[in-house]
């Protein structure tokens, strides 16, 4: 842990990850006024005491609807890189243990699901679901297999070549053992370094999809939503639309700046100077 | 007047301190060879001659050429490095740039550092000066071997006319002919040129052919200097002593188990790779492996050598049932397969030691993990015995218990092929396929290595096949040799026989590129 927080730049990320990550959850349990409460008397209200961020179109409090809206945005993008991972990294590492008909079905697999845009699926599956955040969460998730699959195969693939593999290979281990005692634990520093890339590009893509009402609906928000609601009135009330876009700005530096930082801290090349096995 | 001077030289990464007041001098036209094993900063020391030390590097002391300081700006010292220092680095296939032909790489080195320069003229005559042909020229890295891609670096390095050539272990990703070669080049192009060489080596014999005068790297320090064949001769300090004692392999056959009846009977073995699988090879069906027949009995130790490239490594895949063969069979104890095929109650009884003992653990498991994984093939174990067999395996190659629950970062090249051999001994195996089991380690542990595997074969009784192009290494350990060349065995006998008498072309070149061994005169 402590070797960890030698890179500065991990630190900050992180702390700046937990801090939005912190408000967010805090938003489940607590805001200052309830994000549903309509209140049209008091809208467009600048900041005031009461009103830290002021309110909005319909008078709902900023700070409670920006607290939820981070919320839903860390949500959604944290499932969807579950979902990728969960079901990318395994069928990567297939890939890579098994090689030949696998490795073929699961690259063209990756090019058939990357050849649609996360919009595209997000549409498809509003027209057999209906609109939502899950929906949001499954487009996303969707679009994240393949990334995972070709991130696992591409590392499980130099790491195959080493002969500790071999060595396990003449222990008769099968190409399922291999994967997971071998392949995996050596790609692990890949993999969460891509999975906070993920979470930054999931963050966007929520709020893109929030944006042109893919994504969640009414009364839950999302900082795309907000932006969506506001964007007719930014030269009247800029504050409305500048304090969510900001919120998503600052999470995705934040998230890349940590994704940058634990890439320096976890790379073993930049550690003990010895051979590195993801060379 | 000396060409490069170099006083108090010392290089820190941060706190560490990893060359530490190194001062030495080289004169025009002279051979200075540099002697240290890994970490020993000798390579670091070359870099900051050439000042292409590693961001993080700092240095202190003094390096002049020709009596003049090292210029502080980059751009002065990138024209100077181009126009007086030439360098020849070790892997040549990293070093050339795959996408430009070789003529145009050579090209590009002399027009950055000459000005008034005829490259159609100077090309092909620096191709022929290090000894290929000038239809190589229009070739890509690689479509050249190893030794042809390492002239052409030499090519480059001549390009600007230098009057120093930085030779950094140049020949140790060569196999021994190639090897032999390159040196004997090197050293020719130098008299011819009258150009200084700083060569930097692990291996000493290559300093001695090389060398007029060495130094000798322990740990940042400078140990000893002095004319080679005096070094060599009479080695004052410890260290150097011991280097010495190390390069010269004393025959280990003193106590062998008797040798019984046969133990793997190879059977006409062949392989062939598709045509498209392989990169280099594109356009043909490579056969690495054509017909090979040879058996090896119990308690025996046999060595396959040859040249890189010549299949033996295939055939070791193919016996430990790694690879398959396209035809043929190996019979195992009466048991026939033919490779990958290899019945898992027979696996336990063949284990492999791999060439690099950084390669070989997974760097995310425990040693005790690691080596308890071919216990696996024996199901009937619980877990006293599994522990019972790891700690005998390591106490049997001289290390300890403990060292089991920690990680392969933790040891050392030398502890790392022990604990290889470990892995290899816990299923008490009957044949042990040793590829190149000692050439990636530093000298001063080689004889370790080799010692243990020879106390092992008495005390277990093993049988042992040994993969290597080290004849040296070959004739202290070997009962039997068999030769190979492109797939084919040529030649077979026992390492007398062979290395004083051999009869086969490749089997004569081989023995004919071995370097003569330090301290007698050459």
């Amino acid at each position: 842990m402590k070797r960890l927080f030698a890179h500065p730049s991990l630190a900050i990320g992180l702390i700046a990850t937990l801090i939005f990550l912190a408000i967010g959850v805090v938003s489940l349990v607590w805001t200052p006024f309830p994000i549903e409460q309509i209140d049209i008397p008091r809208r467009f209200l600048g900041p005031t005491p009461e009103h830290w961020l002021g309110t909005d179109n319909l008078g709902r409090d900023m700070l409670s609807l920006v607290m939820a809206g981070t919320w839903t945005s860390f949500l959604v993008a944290a499932v969807a890189v579950v979902i990728g991972m969960g079901v990318g990294v395994p069928l990567g590492l297939a890939a890579a243990a098994w090689g030949g008909p696998v490795e073929w079905l699961v690259l063209r697999l990756s090019d058939f699901i990357f050849a649609f845009p996360a919009v595209i699926v997000a549409i498809l599956v509003t027209t057999l679901i209906g609109p939502g955040a899950p929906n949001a969460i499954l487009a996303i998730g969707i679009f994240n297999i393949p990334v995972f699959a070709r991130v696992a195969r591409g590392g499980a693939l130099s790491v195959a070549t080493l002969d500790f593999v071999a060595a396990g290979r003449l222990a008769g281990l099968n190409n399922a053992m291999i994967a997971w005692r071998h392949l995996l634990p050596n790609i692990m520093s890949l993999l969460i370094v891509q999975g906070t890339i993920q979470m930054s590009l999931g963050i966007l893509s929520e709020a893109g999809l929030s944006y042109i009402g893919l994504g969640t609906q009414p009364p839950e928000t999302s900082l795309g939503l907000m932006l969506k609601d506001a964007q007719g009135l930014f030269l009247i009330h800029p504050l409305l639309t500048i304090i969510p876009g900001l919120a998503i700005v600052l999470i995705v530096i934040a998230l890349n700046i940590a994704g940058d930082g634990l890439r320096d801290a976890i790379d073993p090349r930049l550690r003990q100077g010895n051979p590195n096995v993801l060379a | 007047m000396s060409l490069l001077e170099v006083s108090d030289l010392s290089i820190r990464f941060g706190a560490t301190e990893v060359v530490s007041g190194l001062s030495f001098a080289i004169a025009p036209g002279e051979r200075f060879g540099i002697i240290g094993e890994s970490g020993s900063g000798k390579t670091l020391t070359s870099l900051a001659i050439a000042g292409l030390l590693p961001e993080g590097a700092s240095l202190t002391g003094r390096i002049a050429l020709d009596g003049a300081p090292m210029p502080a700006s980059e751009r002065d010292m990138a024209r100077l490095r181009g126009r007086r220092i030439g360098m020849v680095f070790q892997e040549p296939m990293t070093a050339l740039n795959p996408l430009m032909r070789v003529s145009e790489q050579i090209a590009e080195s002399i027009r950055l550092n000459r000005d008034n320069a005829a490259v159609q003229l100077e090309v092909p005559a620096l191709l022929g000066e290090v000894g290929l042909d000038p239809s190589h020229g229009s070739r890509f890295p690689h479509q050249l071997s190893g030794g042809q891609r390492q002239r052409v670096m030499i090519a480059m390095a001549l390009a600007s006319q230098p009057d120093l050539l930085i030779a950094d272990e140049p020949t140790s990703a060569l196999d021994l002919i190639t090897q032999r070669k390159v040196l004997d080049l090197i050293a020719e192009i130098c008299a011819r040129r009258h150009m200084a060489l700083l060569f930097i080596s692990h291996d000493l014999k290559a300093v001695a052919r090389l060398c007029t005068r060495v130094a000798v790297m322990h740990r940042g320090r400078l140990v000893e200097r002095g004319e080679a064949a005096q070094v060599f001769a009479s080695p004052q300090q410890d260290y150097t002593q011991k280097l010495v004692a190390a390069s010269r392999f004393d025959p280990l056959r003193a106590e062998r188990p008797p040798i019984g009846g046969t133990l793997l009977e190879v059977d006409g073995v062949t392989r062939d790779y598709r045509q498209n699988g392989f990169v280099f090879w594109a356009e043909k069906s490579l056969r690495a492996v054509n017909e090979v027949h040879f058996s090896v009995a119990q308690g025996e130790c046999l060595a396959l050598v040859g040249p890189s490239g010549c299949g033996k490594t295939t055939l070791a895949k193919i016996i430990v049932g790694l690879d398959r063969a396209t035809s043929g069979a190996i019979r195992l104890d009466g048991t026939s397969y033919h490779g990958s095929d290899l019945p898992k109650p027979l696996r336990r009884d063949i284990s492999l030691v791999f060439q690099d003992p950084f390669g070989s653990f997974n760097p995310r498991r425990s040693i005790g993990d690691s080596l308890s994984e071919p216990l696996r093939l024996e199901p009937g174990l619980d877990r006293p015995a599994i522990d019972a067999r790891l700690v005998e395996a390591v106490t049997a190659v001289g290390l300890h218990a403990d060292m089991l629950d920690r990680y392969p970062h933790e040891f050392s090249g030398g502890q790392r092929q022990r604990l290889a051999i470990a892995r290899a001994l816990v299923t008490r195996p009957k044949l042990l396929v040793l590829d190149e089991p000692v050439s990636a380690l530093d000298v001063s542990v080689r004889g370790e290595v080799l010692a243990l595997l020879a106390r092992l074969q008495l005390e277990f009784g093993l049988t042992y096949l040994i993969i290597s192009h080290d004849l040296d290494m070959v004739a202290a350990i070997a009962d039997r040799v068999l030769v190979m060349e492109a797939g084919r065995i040529v030649e077979e006998g026992r390492p007398e026989q062979i290395f004083f008498a051999p009869q086969h072309r490749l089997t004569q070149e081989l023995v004919g590129a071995r370097l003569p061994d330090i301290g007698t005169p050459a």
